[in-house]
């Protein structure tokens, strides 16, 4: 094994990225401040103008009215609302229908799990392609099967494995021909795409503050104001009495912050990533020649910040061992609790079979990105990929 | 890195020493719960998390390796067959034979890592297995089934220190698990009911219990519940014509009769063991007087050894009881381990078995 002997090469923003300093600038000034923003007092009063001050900014980045915003713990939790909440206003009578595709995060996947298994819900998955796209097609005919019957619908906008960008607006009106309420987890989306709430259609969206330089802990579900979905947290009745807890206030301030960044940049810098991005990707092909790019191709259906291959023969963890070995951080897609990497779900859904899906890596590139970061990589990787080849034909 | 403090501190006394760690802990179950959960085991969810906070406490990286299918094969498949024909393993053995020797060692090689260091109590001298100072704590007779090649990759840094000083300098490290209990038992069997294990896996396979002129005493649901030496659970209903307690003293898988008899019945005096390993010296060609332990710490006998073909034959000097057929047998001299062989079959002093 060599050891650490450049900086640290983070190719693992899709996991989370750093805090912009602006964030962190803003987050670090409102923790000294005191407020409760339920409060009736000055104190209160001067916390809750912060929130609400952050609310609009978010809208506006986000293309929402600020009273579509309700802030929530993140993206878990956002999806977790939508997809119980949505379910439960909605499966009275006889809508007990789900639907979502078996490419989601397991925010969603096993929200919908759970609504099967212990609520009577009837999770119909829809396939993807082998790129990973959801068809429009796809949903309207898995509604048309009985669309009287169908809850809601919940198709992720990117996916967080292989980056691949799903028609949303297209989804989205399908579900609306319907009548039914359609979600959308854009926690990936959020970072690198023009992620516009009232032109997607949706009528719940989901982001995250951590995935686009800001804290973690933060997040929100874009709800449109009709939608109205049963709470989760029960308790003071903030945020329109769907979502109880107080707020808070430097971490909401800190996110808005990041995503106003974000959003600033956002054109120039989805050019950039893309540049990268399909550097690293040509740098990895010629080291290794085998290996094969999962999701769709470099274009307007990928995130401009992710790579993801399966590289044959090779375990993706012992892979991933050797390069963080190198300095260089990536993902083998989703952990389990105890940190042993399962096949993923994604890659078996679009096609892959087991040892290709297990022998996948995730490169995710994000706003501290360089050039160096993707020359490391391809340095490396060639010997990296020939060691765990060796490794895993014993 | 198991979670515990033998494989905790050895891992920190190989960064004193010099050497680049990565800590490794071994996921031996696909579904974590499934095996033991508590205080103790291999294979969980506390367990990896505490391997995890001795790696960052010591500063070394730290990985999960998913070594469930081969666990399941090799260890817990083989346990389940091997009492099917009337054998009682040694599972621990299997999995340093097999996993932590074998499987992780393989996959350490190829990825550019030079030895497996472990928390195992035993010393390794010019490439000679040997007991720990500890005798307590000596796991030597479960390490004695690897080759000379294994050996040469294994690092045993525990070996020359009592556990109790291991305990107290794993304190003295910061190490959270200095005080975590010892493992016991076998860690995939989570209720340590090894008989109820056993019955789900292999169900009810009905047989005789005999006495040994051949006499039907009763029935039993398994022959995999009774191992060599067993005297509680027999339920005979009478009791022998001499009135004395009686023991198994032998089990034919093929059809699953369990023999008992008086306790003369387990003076065993010679053995013939399978598969032997010579790591401490070269393969005898003439019988060698040594010691052997034929089960885990168990006691040592004097004996002569000589080589059977394939096979080795042990002579015991005085008879030893209590000898089941599947444990090892691992040759002595002083501490020094020569070898080690899986016995296969015992030969009674008084004749009245032959099994």
């Amino acid at each position: 094994m060599s050891s650490h002997n450049t900086s640290p090469v983070y190719l693992d923003h899709a996991a989370t990225t750093p805090m912009r300093p602006e964030a962190i600038a803003a987050m670090t000034e409102e923790l000294a401040r005191l407020g409760n923003p339920s409060s009736l007092h000055a104190a209160g009063r001067r916390a809750r103008r912060v929130v609400e001050e952050s609310r609009e900014q978010l809208a506006e980045v986000f293309g929402a009215r600020p009273s579509e915003i309700v802030f929530t713990s993140g993206g878990t939790e956002a999806d977790n609302l939508a997809v119980k909440g949505l379910y439960w206003a909605r499966h009275q009578g006889s809508r007990r229908r789900v639907l979502t595709t078996s490419v989601e995060h397991h925010a969603v996947l096993d929200s919908v799990r759970w609504l099967s298994e212990a609520q009577g819900a009837d999770a119909v998955w829809l396939g993807v392609d082998s790129g990973g796209v959801v068809r429009p097609e796809a949903l309207r005919v898995a509604i048309d099967q009985a669309s009287d019957q169908v809850a809601m619908v919940s198709v992720m906008w990117a996916n967080n494995e292989v980056g691949t960008v799903n028609p949303v607006s297209e989804l989205a009106a399908v579900a609306h021909e319907y009548g039914v309420p359609f979600h959308t987890d854009a926690v990936q989306a959020a970072a690198q795409l023009p992620v516009d709430f009232a032109a997607s259609g949706a009528d719940a969206l989901t982001v995250t503050g951590h995935k686009l330089g800001g804290p973690v802990g933060v997040g929100a579900l874009i709800l449109g104001r009709g939608v109205a979905p049963v709470p989760v947290l029960h308790g003071g009745g903030q945020e329109r009495d769907i979502r109880s807890g107080t707020l808070d206030t430097p971490a909401i301030r800190a996110f808005a912050v990041a995503a106003a960044e974000c959003a600033r940049c956002r054109v120039d810098e989805a050019a950039r990533l893309a540049e990268l991005r399909d550097d690293l990707i040509h740098q990895v092909l010629a080291a290794v020649p085998d290996a094969v790019l999962n999701g769709s191709p470099p274009g307007p259906d990928r995130l401009p910040g992710n790579a993801h291959f399966s590289f044959p023969g090779c375990e993706g963890d012992a892979l991933l061992m050797l390069l963080d070995a190198n300095g260089i951080a990536c993902s083998t897609g989703s952990a389990c609790t105890a940190g042993v990497a399962e096949p993923s779900h994604v890659l078996l859904a679009m096609g892959a079979d087991d040892s290709r899906a297990r022998g996948s890596l995730r490169f995710s590139l994000g706003h501290t990105s360089t050039k160096h970061d993707v020359d490391a990589l391809g340095l490396v990787i060639g010997e990296a990929v020939d060691r765990a080849r060796r490794a895993a034909a014993r | 890195m198991s979670g515990g403090v033998d494989s905790a501190t050895a891992a920190a006394r190989a960064v004193d020493a010099g050497h680049e760690v990565t800590g490794v802990h071994l996921a031996l179950s696909s579904n974590p719960s499934s095996y033991r959960t508590g205080a103790r085991g291999c294979c969980t969810l506390e367990d990896a998390r505490d391997a995890r906070r001795a790696a960052d406490v010591i500063g070394i990286p730290f990985y999960v390796w998913d070594m469930a299918e081969r666990f399941h094969r090799d260890v817990v498949e083989d346990f389940v067959a091997e009492y099917a024909v009337g054998r009682t393993p040694n599972p621990c053995l299997r999995c340093n034979e097999k996993i932590k020797f074998a499987a992780v060692l393989d996959r350490a090689l190829a990825l550019g890592f030079d030895a497996v260091c472990t928390g195992h109590y035993a010393r390794i001298s010019d490439g000679v297995l040997h007991r720990a100072v500890d005798p307590g704590k000596d796991q030597s007779y479960v390490l004695a089934v690897l080759t000379s090649d294994q050996l040469s990759h294994a690092m045993f840094p525990l070996g020359d220190t009592p556990k109790v000083q291991v305990r107290a300098e794993a304190a003295r490290r910061g190490l959270a698990v200095a005080d975590k209990p010892d493992s016991h038992d076998v860690c995939f069997i989570a209720d340590g009911d090894t008989k109820g294990f056993l019955a789900r896996h292999l169900g009810q396979v009905p047989g005789q219990i005999v006495d040994t002129s051949g006499t039907v005493l009763g029935e039993h649901d398994g022959a995999y519940a009774f191992t060599v030496g067993q005297r509680k659970g027999l339920h005979l209903g009478t009791p022998a014509e001499d009135g004395k307690p009686r023991y198994v003293l032998g089990i034919e898988p093929v059809t699953r009769t369990v023999t008992v008899g008086p306790a003369e019945g387990l003076d065993i005096i010679e053995i013939t063991a399978e598969r032997p390993v010579w790591t401490g010296c070269v393969p005898p060609a003439e019988p060698r007087d040594c010691l052997v332990q034929l089960r885990a710490h168990g006691d040592v006998h004097a004996c002569t050894a000589r080589p059977a073909g394939d096979a080795l034959r042990i002579r015991l000097h005085h008879p030893a009881r209590g000898v089941a057929k599947g444990q090892a047998a691992v040759l002595y001299d002083g501490d020094a381990v020569l070898g080690s062989a899986t016995i296969s079959g015992t030969s009674v002093a008084t004749e009245l078995v032959r099994s």
